[in-house]
């Protein structure tokens, strides 16, 4: 090493920034694991998955993109909104930002619950879906039950993170944690671009 | 009055010791909580190690063995190594050595603390209700078989069988220790990142920091999809999914990709942290600059890449394509030369050094020519050709242990040694220390060095007993013979231990208080009083020079610290 002083520092970026980018980088994974089980069992059973996809209500996956991709545009016209300290419509976009999350999760009940009752993912589902051998496409439910699953699970905790955020900044202090709430809300929402086509398109 | 005028305050002994959000405290919450653990686990071993070598006296049914091998796997590796490796030591290290107070989220690192413990009192919980004895890899389909899981003495609680079985404990206080160290991990990086002494640029680091922060990156890209795999498994035996079942469509090898995606770069995430310690204990008992700093921070990093795809070493014989198989290979030999490179690196900056032989030293050595055979052996395991001769035999065992013991007792008692001094404020007895070491280092060898022979023999390493009537081919001299020795030493090595233990606590109450730089190191921490005190500095430091400026010929001094002006 050579001996000279250096004023070099590596980053400029804002701690907070830094870590949310982190753990939207460590969550990633997390649903690349989820993902790469789904695409190994779907290359084994190509036709049985290409069959059950038919399944899955395409006009509800689609709704819910449409959802999501509103309530990201909302998040960021409330991080526009907080760095021109317009606080009123700051709150509201928020707001907006976590109902468009309820009723993600509202529609995505409505499409769980009638498969849940004929037991998709535990028994064969014959009940729901017809005569097909259920052996094979056992896994696509069970898929589509575990990643989706974990989706909304991350959606009720991005609505928690934008509520909580909206706790700290109503009063218009610490106003750049909307622009953290609002990376992890993409994130989410970029999960959901990945999962609709894996399950409500690809047939 | 006077603490106000400090600026400070005195926090009562919650606050201090238990609920605490400096990193010293926690890291030391996390070095005591492993060390604890380790006691657990090296009990576990004692009670195999017992029956192997004395097998018609039944010491263990073959459940008690199968349970006790099992968790001594899980919790030497997920509750000893990385929380006295990577947790503890990353706490008491990044900060103190990139010059600032504390963590850049003091919070978030209680809260990493926190849910350890939690993780490591699950897992406490499962070894209490018998524990889990299918292997510490967790493969199905055994581990994802309902019945297993609410079968032989688990509580079935409401409607939902199995979730109090060891198994299923043991696979949530898994998940559980993930999440604790992605948190903690998230923390390290930021604080490294962000709040670094001014002047000290990411080349002006200690190794030590590098590689600990290395090992967090590996962690947090490998260690998804066990997540998703732990949460399958859970799934599986609680409610009968049946992700792994192949009878329903499952799949059980794909459990072992997603387990060894994780598997191989945690060696890695082990390791890192140990070479960090090795390598500062050699710079400055050889007064001499690392060898190739950049060089060797590089080879880490093409080390750390690589680890991502050689996982399938570990599955020649599950059913893998034999083209797959032939790719692993390559990979997995080419990983050793960014090791290699590292390993000569240390050697070299041993060479023409003035060394001098601490304890701490002894135990950086000992690391050397541990580590060293364990590579060496595992180039047979990661070639397909061989490791079908090899596979689940005492030979991976030998091998295993080589690396994993350097790894966590070598490479951490190297640590200790050296930080006991800054972190404990208190001198240690070097008589004692070595003795420790020259116990340890030639008991350890006589455990498993003799185990590479009925290794290589065939003597698997599933078996809780080769007695006359079972396996007479096995039961013969000398491998009889050789299990003995093997028990022998590990008892040995573990009393060892004990009076290592006892040592430190003598030295905690009763040692003389320590100075600022007992081994004039050039890094920020030795300019901190010992132990440092809340917020670490009297004064913040600027850097003005790379950590390893030892024995420069313009001066008089043999180092030159990095805060030192001019
Ligand atoms: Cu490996």
């Amino acid at each position: 090493m050579s001996s000279e002083a250096r004023t070099m520092t590596f980053s400029e970026v804002p701690k907070g920034r830094l870590i949310i980018w982190l753990v939207v980088a460590g969550e990633m994974v997390i649903f690349g694991g989820g993902i790469v089980a789904y695409l190994l069992y779907r290359l084994n059973h190509i036709e049985i998955f290409d069959y059950l996809a038919r399944f899955t209500s395409t006009w509800m996956g689609a709704l819910n993109t449409v959802v999501l991709l509103t309530s990201s545009f909302f998040i960021v016209k409330a991080h526009d909104y907080a760095a021109r300290k317009e606080l009123k419509k700051m709150r509201n976009a928020m707001f907006v930002t976590i109902g468009l999350g309820g009723v993600f999760l509202v529609v995505k009940t409505i499409e769980w619950v009638p498969k849940i009752k004929a037991g998709l993912g535990l028994n064969d589902g014959s009940a729901f879906w017809g005569k097909v051998s259920a052996a094979p496409g056992h896994t696509f439910w069970l898929s589509y039950f575990f990643l989706t699953g974990m989706h909304g699970a991350h959606v009720i905790l991005g609505m928690i993170t934008i509520f909580i955020v909206w706790l700290s900044v109503r009063k218009g202090q610490n106003l750049h944690r909307v622009e953290m709430a609002g990376i992890y809300w993409h994130f989410v929402d970029l999960v959901w671009i990945f999962l609709f086509p894996l399950f409500y398109l690809s047939r | 009055m006077s603490a106000a005028a400090h600026g400070h305050h005195d926090l009562g002994f919650f606050k201090k010791y238990m609920f605490s959000t400096d990193h010293k405290v926690i890291g030391m919450q996390y070095l005591i909580t492993g060390i604890i653990m380790a006691f657990l686990g090296g009990y576990l071993a004692v009670k195999f190690r017992s029956q192997l070598a004395f097998p018609e006296l039944a010491l263990l049914s073959g459940s008690e063995y199968n349970s006790s091998v099992t968790m001594h796997g899980l919790i030497m590796v997920f509750w000893v190594a990385m929380p006295i490796l990577v947790a503890a030591f990353g706490n008491f290290l990044i900060p103190t050595m990139i010059g600032c107070d504390d963590m850049a989220y003091p919070t978030l690192n209680m809260i990493s603390y926190w849910l350890f413990l939690v993780s490591a009192f699950v897992a406490i919980a499962s070894l209490l209700i018998g524990g889990y004895g299918g292997a510490w890899t967790l493969y199905p389909p055994l581990s994802a078989n309902m019945a297993e899981a609410s079968g032989g003495g688990a509580y079935v609680i409401g409607k939902v069988p199995g979730l109090f079985s060891g198994g299923s404990l043991i696979i949530t206080a898994v998940a559980l220790e993930i999440i604790a160290f992605l948190i903690g991990g998230l923390n390290f990086l930021v604080t490294t990142i962000n709040m670094r002494a001014p002047g000290m640029s990411i080349w002006d680091l200690p190794f030590v920091v590098w590689m600990i922060d290395l090992a967090v990156v590996v962690f947090m890209f490998s260690v998804g999809p066990l997540v998703a795999g732990a949460i399958m498994l859970l799934f599986d035996r609680t409610l009968g999914t049946g992700f792994f079942d192949p009878n329903r469509g499952g799949d059980p090898i794909l459990f072992q990709h997603l387990f060894w995606f994780f598997g191989h770069p945690e060696v890695y995430v082990v390791l890192f942290p140990s070479m960090g310690f090795v390598g500062e204990a050699i710079t400055t008992f050889s007064r001499k600059p690392l060898f190739g700093f950049k060089k060797v921070i590089w080879a880490a990093i093409v080390a750390s890449i690589l680890s991502f795809i050689v996982w399938a070493h570990h599955q020649f014989i599950a059913g893998i394509d034999p083209h797959a198989a032939v790719f692993f290979t390559i990979f997995t030999v080419l990983i050793s030369v960014p090791f290699a490179a590292m390993m000569f690196s240390f050697i070299a900056t041993l060479w023409k050094g003035s060394i001098e032989l601490t304890s701490a030293m002894l135990w950086a050595l000992g690391f050397i020519i541990t580590f060293l055979f364990g590579g060496v052996t595992g180039i047979y395991l990661g070639t397909l050709t061989s490791d079908v001769v090899f596979h689940d035999t005492y030979f991976v065992v030998a091998h295993f242990h080589y690396t994993f013991v350097p790894i966590t007792i070598f490479g951490g008692m190297t640590a200790i040694y050296f930080w006991f001094p800054k972190f404990v404020g208190k001198n240690f007895s070097e008589f004692w220390g070595k003795v420790h070491f020259w116990i340890s280092f030639i008991s350890f060898n006589a455990i498993f060095l003799p185990m590479f022979i009925p290794g290589t023999a065939g003597q698997h390493r599933r078996i809780a007993g080769y007695t006359e009537a079972t396996f007479p081919a096995m039961a013969v001299e000398p491998y009889a013979t050789i299990r003995i020795i093997s028990t022998v030493a590990f008892w040995v090595l573990f009393i060892a231990q004990v009076i290592w233990i006892i040592h430190m606590i003598v030295k905690f109450y009763t040692g003389e208080k320590a100075v600022k730089n007992p081994w004039k190191a050039n890094t920020l921490e030795w300019t901190c009083d010992s132990p440092p005190p809340h917020g670490n500095f009297a004064t913040y430091p600027t850097v003005y020079r790379g950590p390893y400026e030892y024995s420069v010929p313009s001066r008089d001094s043999d180092y030159w610290p990095q805060d030192e002006k001019g």
